[in-house]
């Protein structure tokens, strides 16, 4: 995590708060047509008709009044990362990304504060038609392909961050990957909120054609502020007949963070749709991606770590709707939490009676590190389908001193112990992960725990 | 001849029960110290103990290994002297592989870069001493391991550290006899001049492969009787009944 400030210059941050004429200015600002500002304004009613969730984590530290929903760096979109202003790529070059493209990428996205700084995609792959690009571009390029998907998976209604996210959305990616494509490296995009008090609203849109794949990886960082941000994104996919998606997600956010993000995949018949997602950082996260099985034989499978610290609050989970006929999902979760650190995880596997012959299996393992750490697992199980199997199996354990000892005694530092059980709980979700993502993750889980011991 | 261990009145307990009560041991170099009693004596904490596992504490006594005081030492700072404990019942640890658990471990207890291509290399002839097969390496540090896979992997993990002091509990507990031969064939490669070994156990299957120069009765948390290979041939033939009088 890069905790320094590179004081970036602001072309124009809002006010603070959320207001009729905040929104109405983001739109101009971003010359948009009337039906994207519709929406803006419908989102924001909404917003003021939701109520708080009443579950979960508490959010009464979190004061909209305080946050500025839209900070436009001084920089217009580049697709050379040499035109970026050296302030910003300085950011972009400590999180290794224009290196991570030149090496395994077929396109990145970097999005800085609320506006995408850069966007570039190979060459063979815009010629095979595949579209990557930011998601303001796309509302003015691709309109009707746009339309016809946005909104459509992840409604206004949804919850009342929604309705926030849809009246503030800015910046984020599209992808359309036309029938039959298999983009065979993966595209990246990479979300950074700099500025304090302020709230990143990134709208990702991914459609993903008949028979055709995708590796989507998105990545997520923030320095550390003594006062609060947000992050409130919203992700739809679209997996069409006999499609692969795989999103997969490392967040580290600073520990001031508010992580409010919605993610959603539609999948349908012989599709499949993969998650893997690291969940680090935040003061709270409350991050519960969802597939809807609605064609006959669609597949969904999620593996899932999160790691909350001293003061963090880590609220997670898979929701999936099975609708279509012999529809499966698999669910690997994995928790851990230290130093008063809370993690929960909070599923839900939904199996309609149109869904026969399916089947669903959540294996949740939770480890806590010391004894003033907390775990919950808070499954909903809702099968409506006679002849469905389903399974959940959950465990939470605390961190074995007889595995310590044993380690320690071939040398390893009692810290080095710890990091090295730890890694290795870990382990079935960073070996899904790119090696990069891998290796973050495991510099990550030392930086957790270093300094704890001694 | 140098003196490897030595522990002078070791009293220890757990949960303020005393389970050690005045050990006195001296091991030198070239030796082979057994450690023989009934279960439930404490042997095993006795080696716990050596190594300063946090679960039981020290009331009273001190313990020098080649001269250093490590009565209060942490583990990682004993096995880096030169301690090596093999375990009653190793650890499994998910996700993390034989070879990069041993390869960390050579490199903290060596105290440099260990270099896979090279290690990978130093690891086949014992590994096939010890009639393991190389994908061992490979699997998750002793998960869904049998009993002997993890005596053995204890063994291997003891060859290629090359401990100066290596203390062997319970290390042909649930072997059957070819494994028992494999894991006597590898102490005995480890055996020198320049090292000892320590073997803790309650059976004679070990001994009747590896010539031990010192045997030790132990009962009730304390030495009863000390002697040479002949004691460990009387007790296998008479049990422990004769000496548990004598500790009263």
């Amino acid at each position: 995590m890069i905790t320094k400030d590179n004081s970036p210059d602001y072309e124009y941050v809002s006010q603070k708060g959320l207001t009729r004429e905040i929104v109405e200015d983001i739109s101009r600002r971003k010359g948009e047509e009337k039906w994207v500002l519709d929406i803006r304004l419908k989102a924001l009613e909404m917003y003021y008709a939701l109520s708080m969730p009443t579950w979960g984590p508490s959010l009464e530290e979190l004061n909209i009044d305080d946050i500025a929903t839209y900070v436009k760096p001084a920089s217009s979109m580049k697709d050379n990362w040499d035109e970026v202003p050296e302030n910003i790529k300085d950011t972009f070059v400590k999180l290794g990304i224009p290196k991570a493209e030149r090496d395994y990428l077929a396109g990145v996205g970097a999005q800085y504060d609320s506006e995408v700084v850069y966007h570039n995609i190979k060459e063979e792959l815009l010629s095979q038609g595949v579209i990557y690009t930011d998601f303001d571009s796309a509302l003015v390029e691709y309109p009707d392909l746009v339309k016809q998907y946005f909104t459509k998976c992840v409604p206004l209604t949804e919850h009342k961050f929604i309705a926030l996210h849809y009246a503030v959305f800015s910046g984020g990616s599209f992808v359309y990957v036309p029938r039959g494509v298999h983009v065979t490296m993966p595209l990246q995009s990479y979300f950074r909120l700099n500025s304090p008090e302020s709230g990143q609203f990134e709208h990702t849109l991914i459609i993903v054609d008949e028979g055709a794949s995708l590796h989507f990886i998105e990545g997520c960082s923030a320095p550390k502020y003594n006062k609060f941000n947000l992050h409130a994104g919203c992700v739809e996919l679209f997996v069409k007949k006999g499609g692969t998606l795989r999103y997969s997600t490392v967040e580290n956010w600073s520990k001031n963070m508010f992580n409010l993000n919605t993610k959603k995949a539609i999948v349908e018949e012989d599709a499949v749709m993969e998650w893997v997602s690291g969940s680090f950082g935040s003061h709270i996260s409350m991050l519960y991606p969802m597939s809807i099985l609605v064609g006959d034989r669609a597949r969904t499978e999620y593996t899932g770590i999160s790691f909350a610290g001293e003061g963090q609050n880590l609220d997670t989970g898979f929701k999936v709707i099975h609708v279509g006929k012999d529809t499966n999902s698999v669910v690997h979760s994995r928790s851990l939490s230290k130093g008063g650190g809370k993690t929960t995880y909070r599923g839900l596997v939904r199996i309609m009676p149109s869904a026969t012959h399916s089947s669903s299996f959540v294996d949740c393992d939770n480890l806590m590190l010391d004894d003033i750490s907390k775990s919950d697992t808070i499954p909903v199980s809702d099968i409506r389908s006679s002849d469905a199997t389903f399974s959940h199996e959950a465990k939470v354990g605390k961190i074995s001193d007889k595995a310590i000892f044993y380690l320690m005694s071939r040398g390893l530092m009692e810290s080095d112990a710890k990091a090295m059980i730890v890694r290795g709980f870990a382990s079935p979700i960073s070996k899904e992960l790119p090696l990069e993502y891998a290796v973050e993750m495991n510099r990550l889980i030392n930086l957790e725990l270093e300094g704890e011991i001694q | 001849m140098k003196n490897i261990l030595t522990i002078d009145n070791l009293h220890a307990s757990v949960h303020d029960k005393e389970i050690i009560k005045g050990l006195n041991l001296t091991i030198n170099s070239g030796e082979v110290h057994v450690i023989m009693g009934p279960n439930g004596a404490g042997k095993s904490t006795l080696s716990s103990c050596i190594l300063s596992n946090k679960q039981y504490v020290k009331t009273a006594g001190r313990i020098t290994f080649c001269g250093e005081d490590i009565t209060h030492a942490t583990t990682d700072v004993i096995a880096r002297k030169g301690v090596f404990l093999s375990h009653q019942l190793p650890e499994e640890i998910e996700g993390i592989s034989v070879f990069n658990f041993l390869k960390t471990a050579k490199s903290k207890i060596d105290g440099k870069n260990v270099y896979s291509t090279d290690f990978r290399k130093e690891l086949m002839p014992i590994m096939s001493s010890l009639d393991m097969s190389e994908s061992v390496l490979d699997r998750d540090l002793n998960v869904s391991f049998s009993g002997g896979e993890k005596k053995k992997c204890e063994i291997l993990q003891l060859m290629a550290l090359r401990p100066t002091l290596a203390i062997l509990d319970e290390a042909d507990s649930g072997l059957d006899t070819d494994a028992v031969k494999a894991v006597s064939k590898g102490i005995e490669m480890f055996r020198g001049e320049d090292n000892a070994l320590l073997i803790i156990t309650h059976s004679m299957k070990l001994l009747q492969h590896i010539p031990a120069t010192h045997v030790h009765v132990f009962i009730d948390g304390k030495i009863v009787k000390s002697g040479d290979s002949r004691l460990a041939e009387q007790i296998d033939m008479r049990g422990y009944e004769g000496y548990k009088g004598e500790n009263g």
